[in-house]
C-alpha cells in the first residue's frame, strides 16, 4: 500500500486551506469554454468529506433559485482554482445529509464562535 | 507485439492533463533479461525467452540451475516466451525494460484471475437465475433450470454449464490504454483493472 500511496504523491495538493464539514466554502474552479479558460465559483456548504488520499472528495451544497444542488469535488483536482473558507460552521455529524429534507431556517447551520 | 512480465502492485487514480481522474492499474513490468533467443534456423520460429523477478537457489531445478551458470544470469521467478520481437537485436543477458511501452499505447494483458472458489451459475456462468415465485414456485432465484431433455438423450450432454469451481484461470483483458510510464521505477500505469490478486504476475503485450 505505501508504494501505491507514494507513486501518486506528487499529485497530493497542499496548498488548499483546511476546512471542515458544516463550514461555508467558495470553490473556484477552472472552467474551459472553447480554448479560454475562466474562474466560476461555487458557494455553498460542506456536508460530505469522504475518502483520502488522491481518492479524496468533498460535497458541497447550496441552493441556488429555490432548487439545492449538490456537486462533488476531488479534493486533488487540478480544476480547483482556490478555495476560500466563508463561515465556520458548528455541526455534531460527520455527514449531513440530514439537510437533504430541510428547508429555509431549519436548513441553516450555526456558526462557529469564535473568541 | 512485444511484450514484458509484471507484477501486480495495486490500483489507485491519477489526474489526467485535462483534470479527469482515471482509475489505473499499477504494473511493476520489467527489467526483463533476454534468456534465450529462438530464431528461424535453429528452432523454427522466432521469439525471445524472458524472465523476470528473483529466486533463490534451492528453488531451482537442476535444469534450469545449468542453464542460468552457463549463461552467468539470476535465477528467474518466471520464465516466459514472447513473439514479434526483433530477435536479431537481441542477445542473451540483455535488459528490456518498461520504456517498451509509451503513453497512449494500447495493451493487453494477461494474467490468472482470482480465485473465487465453488459458484453457482449466475457467477459462474452469467445465468439469470429461474426466478418466479408463483404457481407453487420457491426456493429457485438462482437456480439453473433444466439441464437437458427426457426420454432422448436421457443424459446430460458433455460440457453443459453448471456450478463449480470459478476464477484461477488464465485471463486476458485487451484494449487497455497506457497512461503513464515510469522508466525510474519501472512502473507502468495502465488504465482500468487487470487480471488477478496483488503480486500476481502478468505478461503485458502491445
Amino acid at each position: 500500500m505505501n508504494t501505491l500511496n507514494e507513486l501518486v504523491k506528487d499529485q497530493l495538493r497542499t496548498d488548499l486551506p483546511q476546512f471542515n464539514v458544516g463550514d461555508r466554502i467558495r470553490v473556484h474552479v477552472r472552467v474551459i469554454e472553447g480554448d479560454k479558460e475562466r474562474i466560476q465559483p461555487f458557494e455553498g456548504d460542506v456536508i460530505s468529506i469522504k475518502g483520502g488520499g488522491i481518492n479524496k472528495t468533498f460535497t458541497v451544497r447550496k441552493i441556488s433559485s429555490g432548487v439545492g444542488v449538490e456537486r462533488i469535488f476531488p479534493y486533488n483536482s487540478p480544476k480547483i482554482a482556490k478555495i476560500d473558507v466563508v463561515r465556520e460552521g458548528k455541526v455534531r455529524r460527520a455527514k449531513l445529509y440530514y439537510l437533504r429534507n430541510l428547508s429555509g431556517k431549519a436548513a441553516r447551520i450555526k456558526s462557529k464562535n469564535i473568541r | 507485439m512485444p511484450g514484458l512480465l509484471g507484477k501486480k502492485i495495486g490500483m489507485t487514480s491519477i489526474f489526467s492533463e485535462d483534470g479527469q481522474l482515471i482509475p489505473v492499474t499499477v504494473v511493476e513490468a520489467g527489467p526483463c533479461t533476454v534468456y534465450g533467443v529462438r530464431t528461424k534456423e535453429k528452432d523454427g520460429y522466432e521469439a525471445l525467452q524472458l524472465g523476470f523477478g528473483e529466486k533463490k537457489e534451492k528453488h531451482v531445478n537442476k535444469a534450469q540451475l545449468k542453464n542460468c551458470k552457463d549463461k552467468g544470469l539470476k535465477y528467474p521467478r518466471v520464465l516466459r516466451e514472447f513473439k514479434n520481437f526483433d530477435v536479431t537485436q537481441y542477445n542473451v543477458g540483455d535488459k528490456i525494460t518498461v520504456e517498451l511501452f509509451s503513453e497512449g499505447d494500447t495493451v493487453k494483458v494477461t494474467g490468472n484471475s482470482k480465485g473465487k472458489g465453488f459458484q453457482g451459475v449466475m457467477k459462474r456462468h452469467g445465468f439469470g437465475g429461474v426466478g418466479g415465485t408463483t404457481h407453487g414456485q420457491k426456493d429457485r432465484l438462482r437456480a439453473p433450470g433444466s439441464i437437458g431433455q427426457s426420454s432422448y438423450p436421457s443424459r446430460v450432454l458433455k460440457g453443459t454449464r453448471m456450478a463449480g469451481r470459478t476464477g484461477n484461470v488464465k485471463t486476458t483483458t485487451r484494449g487497455l490504454k497506457v497512461v503513464k510510464v515510469d522508466p525510474e521505477k519501472n512502473i507502468i500505469f495502465i488504465k482500468g483493472a487487470v487480471p488477478g490478486a496483488v503480486n500476481t504476475i502478468l505478461e503485458i503485450k502491445k
